[in-house]
């Protein structure tokens, strides 16, 4: 754990960041910009979303020559489309059918890693506490005046009928 | 290529007409068994504490063993 440089930590801490941007059940697949990061919000746009099963516009915008023509047949009737036609036109359409969205990733590890690393920093954090902050223990945590607060409970019958001095035999002096 | 027709309506009438059931019965199981389970045992410990309660014998042992600041122990 100490050998970890800040570089690795901030890796980490970056590729756990882009994780969970993108791994999140919505995903930008924008096709028709030459800046990949750069999108158009004022546009119509495409995402693989669960909750949404037609989003504002096809996946694929811009069509080959081959695609068009198909595009074309599929204004006839559709019989007579062949299964790869039909396929190749819901691509057309979509990015990624239902059970591709749906498939689990190995995020959660990435999840746990960095729990459990922050649950040890934290340690290591309450240990140094521990040992450079807090001050002394008061005198009434030694073992002899833990034994007279006892002793003055009972004395006192705190909770005589279900809980602490109901345990405590008063005849013999000792605990049932 | 032809799927049945899937389930498009009543959805949440038969998740309800299943569950409710269930949650009705379990809630009115919980509560008779914490009543028998806790409430009267406790009633029970309360009314056999109190059958052999002596309040004067209890108060001078209290007040022997001095916790007492308006009544010292009678050796004072």
């Amino acid at each position: 754990m100490l050998h970890l440089t800040a570089g690795r930590v901030g890796s980490r801490l970056a590729s756990r960041a882009a994780a969970a941007f993108s791994v999140g059940s919505a995903r930008m697949a924008s096709t028709s910009h030459a800046v990949s990061d750069v999108v158009d919000m004022s546009k119509p746009q495409y995402w693989d979303r669960r909750d949404i099963p037609l989003p504002d516009r096809a996946f694929k915008e811009s069509l080959t020559a081959a695609d068009q023509s198909l595009k074309q047949k599929e204004k006839g009737p559709w019989g007579q489309l062949t299964k790869e036609e039909k396929i190749a036109l819901y691509r057309m359409s979509f990015c990624q059918t239902y059970p591709e969205m749906n498939e689990p990733s190995a995020e959660w590890k990435t999840v746990m890693g960095g729990i459990f690393i922050f649950l040890g920093i934290t340690g290591l954090v309450v240990l140094w506490q521990s040992i450079y902050v807090y001050p002394e223990t008061p005198p009434t945590f030694d073992p002899e005046l833990q034994a007279k607060q006892i002793k003055r409970m009972l004395d006192m019958r705190i909770n005589p009928i279900e809980g602490f001095s109901a345990k405590w035999d008063y005849e013999k002096g000792q605990w049932k | 290529m032809s799927l049945p027709k899937p389930v498009m309506r009543g959805l949440l009438g038969k998740r309800l007409r299943f569950h409710l059931p269930i949650a009705f019965t379990l809630s009115i199981i919980s509560a008779i068994a914490f009543k028998y389970a806790v409430t009267e045992p406790r009633k029970q410990a309360y009314a056999d504490f109190y059958k052999q309660y002596d309040s004067v014998k209890e108060f001078n042992a209290m007040r022997e063993a001095g916790i007492f600041e308006s009544v010292r122990p009678s050796g004072e």
